[in-house]
Parts: C-alpha cells; sequence; structure tokens
C-alpha cells in the first residue's frame, strides 16, 4: 500500500511538472544573421532568425510567445536583453550601436511559462559601418541641387543684367495703400509675424516683409504694433524694425515700446491682439507668417474694426480663412517671393526666376507621371511603362507603387 | 559689421542642415541644433517674461487704453509664477517624502494644476468656441453670389456642406448606387479627391519651391533683411 501511495505521489509530481511545462524547453530560433543597417551613420545593425520551430499554435505548452534579443558589446553581454519581440517577429532593427565597437547577438525564444530556449546567436562578432551618402535620397539631392543651381545661376545672371521681370502681386502693391490709408486715417498699424518661432521660415519671411512695411511707415511717420508670441521673434522683429527706421533716416520715430512679448499661450496671445484691434482701430492689419486656428479670429476682428488687410501664410488649411476675411492675400509661394519682390534687387529678383525652373520640372514630372501611370494602367504593372512608373514613385518620389 | 557673424552662423548652419539630409554622419548635428534652438528660446523667456512686465507696467503707470487688463495680466502672472516655482500645496513624492519640494509641480489637486485645469482651459476653450460665430460671418461675406467665382463657390460650398452632413446623404438616397457620384456625398467625396487636392497640391509645390529660395537667399545673405541695419 505504501509503495503504490509512492508510486501515486510520483506520478502526480511527473504530471504537475509536465503541466507547468517545466520539463522541456522551446526549440531555439536558428540562422541567426546580423546585416549593417543601411544609410546611416554607423549606428545601426539589423538581427535576423529564422523562427523557432515552436513559434506555432500547435506547439502547446511550449509555444513560443516572446524573443528576447541579448547584445554584447566588444565581448561583454547585456543583463537585461535589449529588446522583446512577440512570437511571429523575425528581425529586430537595433539603432542604439556605435561605429567603433564590435557587436554580437544571441536570441533566446521564450514559451509561455517561462521557458526558454538554448541560445541561437551568429559566428562572428559585426561591426556597424559609416555610409557617407544615403543612397535612398539619391534623386531628393539631385532634384535639390537641380533647384539651388537654378536659383545662383539666374541670380548670378540678375547680376550681370538679366531682364527679371516678376509680375504685379497685388497684395504686396497693397502695402504702400495700407500705409497711406493709416497715415491719413491717422491710426496706428499691426503687424502680425505669426505665433511659431523663429525657426519657422514662413516667420522669417514675415519678418522681411515687417522691414520693409517698417520703412515705409517710418517715411510716412504711422505708428506700427507688433505684438508677438515668442521672445525670440519679439527681439529679431525689433532688430528689423529699427533697421527699417534707420533705413528711412528716422531713427527718432523708431519706438521699441511697440514691439513686444504677449504670451506663447495660442488664444491668450489672439485674445491680447484682438483686445488691442478693438481698442485701437487700426487702420492696417499685415498677418505674415505661420497660423493656425486663430488666423479667422483674428482676421475678422480686422475686418470688424474696418481695416484694409493684407495676409500670407504657408498653411494651406489657413488660406481659405485669410481669403474670406482679408482685402488681400499673399498664397504660398508669394509670401516667401514677397522680400524679393520688395526689395526691387536684381540679385533677389534672380532667385523667383530660378524658382520658376523648378516649377518646370515639377510640371514635367507631373505630366510623365501621369503619362506612365495611365500606360500602366492600360497596358499593365509588367510593362515598361508599368515599371518606369513604379521607379518613379518608389525612387525618385520615395513613395509606395501604389501611390 | 554687426550682421557678419550672424550671415556666417546663418551660412554654416543652413549648408551644415541641408548636407545633413544626405549626409548621415551629419544628422546628430541637425539634432543638436534644434536642442541649441530650444536652448536658445529658454534664455529669451527671461527676456521676454522681463519685456512683459514692463509693458504692463508702463501701461498701468500711464493708465493707457485698457490697462486694467494689463493689471489682471501682471496679478495672473505673480500668481502663476509664484505657485509655480513655490511648488505651493504640491505634496512631496513617494521617493523623497522628507523633502517637501520633491513633488511634481503639475500633480492633480494642486493649485498650479488647478489654475490650469479650472482658469486656463476654460478661458482658452471659451476663445476657440468663439471662432464658430467667426466662421459663419466670414462665410456669409465669402458666399455673397456678387459674381460668376462666387457663383461657383458657393454651389461648390453648399454640395460640400450638404455632402458633410446627413441631410445631404437623405436628399440623395434615391440615387441609384451606378450614379453615386450625383448624390451629395458623392459629388463632395469628388470635389474634395480631384479639384481640392490639386488645388493644394499646386500650392503645396509653390511652398517648397518657395522655402527652397528664400532658404538659399537667407544662406547666401542675399537677403539680410530681418537682421535689421548694419551699422
Amino acid at each position: 500500500m505504501r509503495q503504490v501511495s509512492k508510486l501515486l505521489v510520483a506520478i502526480s509530481f511527473t504530471a504537475s511538472m509536465w503541466s507547468n511545462g517545466a520539463v522541456a524547453a522551446p526549440r531555439p530560433a536558428t540562422d541567426v544573421t546580423v546585416t549593417d543597417r543601411p544609410n546611416d551613420a554607423g549606428t545601426g545593425l539589423i538581427v535576423k532568425w529564422t523562427l523557432s520551430p515552436d513559434d506555432e499554435e500547435s506547439a502547446g505548452a511550449n509555444r513560443v510567445v516572446v524573443y528576447q534579443i541579448f547584445r554584447q558589446v566588444n565581448g561583454k553581454p547585456s543583463e537585461e536583453p535589449v529588446a522583446k519581440l512577440n512570437a511571429g517577429n523575425n528581425e529586430y532593427s537595433d539603432s542604439n550601436c556605435q561605429s567603433d565597437a564590435h557587436y554580437q547577438y544571441e536570441v533566446v525564444a521564450v514559451a509561455e511559462d517561462g521557458e526558454t530556449s538554448a541560445i541561437a546567436t551568429h559566428a562572428e562578432r559585426i561591426r556597424p559601418v559609416v555610409q557617407w551618402f544615403d543612397s535612398s535620397r539619391t534623386w531628393v539631392a539631385v532634384i535639390v541641387i537641380f533647384v539651388c543651381a537654378a536659383v545662383i545661376i539666374c541670380t548670378e545672371l540678375a547680376k550681370h543684367g538679366w531682364s527679371t521681370y516678376v509680375r504685379p502681386i497685388a497684395g504686396l502693391t497693397a502695402i504702400d495703400e495700407a500705409v497711406g490709408r493709416a497715415t491719413e486715417m491717422g491710426r496706428p498699424m499691426l503687424f502680425v509675424p505669426g505665433i511659431m518661432d523663429l525657426d519657422e521660415i514662413e516667420t522669417v519671411a514675415g519678418l522681411t516683409i515687417l522691414s520693409h512695411v517698417g520703412e515705409k511707415a517710418a517715411v510716412y511717420d504711422t505708428p506700427v504694433e507688433v505684438p508677438t508670441a515668442r521672445s525670440l521673434v519679439m527681439t529679431a522683429a525689433r532688430e528689423a524694425l529699427e533697421g527699417a527706421y534707420l533705413a528711412a533716416g528716422r531713427t527718432e520715430g523708431f519706438d521699441e515700446d511697440r514691439v513686444y512679448y504677449v504670451t506663447d499661450e495660442q488664444f491668450g496671445y489672439v485674445a491680447a491682439v484682438c483686445g488691442w484691434m478693438s481698442r485701437e482701430k487700426p487702420a492696417a492689419c499685415f498677418y505674415l507668417g505661420k497660423f493656425f486656428a486663430e488666423s479667422l479670429v483674428l482676421a475678422e476682428t480686422g475686418n470688424a474694426c474696418g481695416a484694409i488687410q493684407l495676409a500670407g501664410t504657408a498653411e494651406s488649411a489657413q488660406l481659405p480663412f485669410f481669403v474670406a476675411a482679408c482685402d488681400y492675400t499673399l498664397i504660398g509661394e508669394e509670401l516667401f517671393a514677397a522680400s524679393a519682390y520688395l526689395s526691387g534687387e536684381p540679385q533677389q529678383l534672380g532667385t523667383l526666376k530660378g524658382q520658376d525652373v523648378g516649377k518646370v520640372l515639377a510640371v514635367v514630372l507631373l505630366v510623365c507621371g501621369s503619362l506612365l501611370a495611365t500606360g500602366a494602367m492600360i497596358s499593365g504593372r509588367d510593362s515598361l511603362a508599368g515599371r518606369a512608373h513604379d521607379y518613379l514613385m518608389v525612387h525618385v518620389l520615395n513613395k509606395g507603387v501604389g501611390g | 559689421m554687426r550682421n557678419v557673424v550672424p550671415l556666417v552662423i546663418a551660412f554654416v548652419a543652413g549648408v551644415t542642415m541641408m548636407l545633413a539630409l544626405f549626409v548621415p554622419v551629419l544628422q546628430p548635428l541637425q539634432e543638436r541644433a534644434s536642442v541649441w534652438f530650444i536652448i536658445l528660446a529658454a534664455i529669451a523667456f527671461l527676456i521676454g517674461g522681463t519685456n512683459l512686465l514692463l509693458h504692463h507696467a508702463r501701461k498701468i503707470a500711464q493708465q493707457e487704453a485698457g490697462w486694467g487688463f494689463s493689471a489682471v495680466t501682471l496679478v495672473s502672472f505673480f500668481i502663476t509664477v509664484f505657485v509655480g516655482l513655490a511648488k505651493w500645496g504640491v505634496p512631496p513624492s513617494d521617493a523623497y517624502p522628507n523633502h517637501p519640494w520633491s513633488g511634481n509641480y503639475i500633480t492633480e489637486g494642486a493649485p498650479l494644476w488647478w489654475l490650469y485645469q479650472y482658469i486656463i482651459d476654460p478661458v482658452t476653450s471659451t476663445m476657440f468656441a468663439l471662432l464658430s460665430f467667426y466662421v459663419a460671418s466670414a462665410a456669409y461675406r465669402a458666399f455673397r453670389a456678387k459674381n460668376t467665382e462666387a457663383m461657383i463657390l458657393l454651389g461648390t460650398a453648399f454640395i460640400v456642406l450638404l455632402g458633410r452632413c446627413s441631410a445631404g446623404t437623405f436628399l440623395t438616397s434615391w440615387v441609384p448606387e451606378s450614379l453615386e457620384a450625383l448624390t451629395f456625398p458623392g459629388a463632395t467625396a469628388v470635389i474634395m479627391a480631384v479639384f481640392t487636392t490639386a488645388g493644394q497640391r499646386a500650392i503645396m509645390i509653390g511652398i517648397s519651391l518657395g522655402v527652397a529660395a528664400i532658404s538659399l537667399r537667407i544662406i547666401l545673405g542675399l537677403d539680410r533683411s530681418y537682421l535689421g541695419a548694419d551699422e
């Protein structure tokens, strides 16, 4: 009887061990390979492996649920895994490498109950390679070089007397009208250089126009109020406006207190500016820079004040609001062309001609893309047109084939 | 002469950032430049804060129009700065229970959190909500059928507005599926996918080229108007 009970205990113990999965570990991943990640500064490696045979539903208690990736740097192993990937994944991209170190990776399959497989690794330690050129951006580089070269060549040609006619831009010719109106009415003007910081090119574009507006205002002795939403913009706007007054020979007319910081808070800024507009009733309002939801609130308040309004932004979502509420709107590229247009300097106007060469390239790409897409639809993806279309999409435009 | 240094900085930084797009080794410099900008902006905030105080103090002293708002601004500013810096009402963190300032200043229930939750957030939302009235008044003016273009705009807006609400779906529900493009939702989809997208892409191409041109003007020092006068 005692023998039987011992046997029963042994059987139940074995059964419990079996049910906990402690008896058999999952089978390991195999064929671990490590390759250098392309187009980086030697900061990445890609680890690939063949999934464990137990990485499937039918594996029962041994079913792999996670792969743990351990890393050795110059022979020194990591205590904690550098990554844990769910079952079914057979690739890990390590972005935290250094180009002067050697790496070895170990892949460990972990079963549901925590049982781990044998370690799978690769033969040789590997060192990331520094690439000096991102080959995935070759065509972007070609286009950038083409556009930059066109701009520089046109600038040089303009310097040497090449004709640089630029079509009249209604919004910019209206600056004189706006300043004149404010002068006649004896009211101030408002200039809003957007609500973003100096790292936005639209803000810089707005400030270049401010200096031209400031010069006109200095000549007519009309005050310009410049509330800013960023401290750096306030500093730069003061410099630009002071320079404008100096250029106009009216330094005594410059009042730096009219260029001031309000707040970084979007709607706090709007409340302050709209309040000022309601009290002071400016005769002219300029909104030139980067704007978001506040664009319409500002423009509608200016409209209610009866001000002549000029706006410009590259935010395509805000353009309809400005078009609806302002007298003149600089749409997209016109904002960036404004300083060149207003300066009237041949070399600056030359850059606009270079821009036009870029537009020709864009049109050529659009036409080619449309023809190739149509050809691919008619003759199939495997045809010459289909392959050319795919190349254009994937390599030139860096888009998916379907895009 | 004082503009030479900023011009050199603009040239070096501009060329480096442009190259960093294509040379992976330079990409850390790009990230570092962003960090430098954040540090600069943080330092500049001191200038902004000082300017805010002086500007509103002057308005109060001279009793300019709206000086009462300046008084409210200054009082709010000092209260927020005091409550935030002193971590007033913030309980110590669990890790350092004996250090009264070890808690997170935006801990839920703390006065600074309360200021944001019950004053700044509602006030900001109120300002944002005003937008709906401004949209209505701007739309009224924009959609007045005073010429052919305005009539086309009005017609298109009418279709899109109806296409985006359930009334549009209901009104054209009798149209067979094969003629879906003639329903309000179908026509809206066509207008948004074809006409609007085409227009927006044209603007985007122009903007991209404009950005390239103005960047080159600034990098090459052709456009210096943003720097002020060169004394």
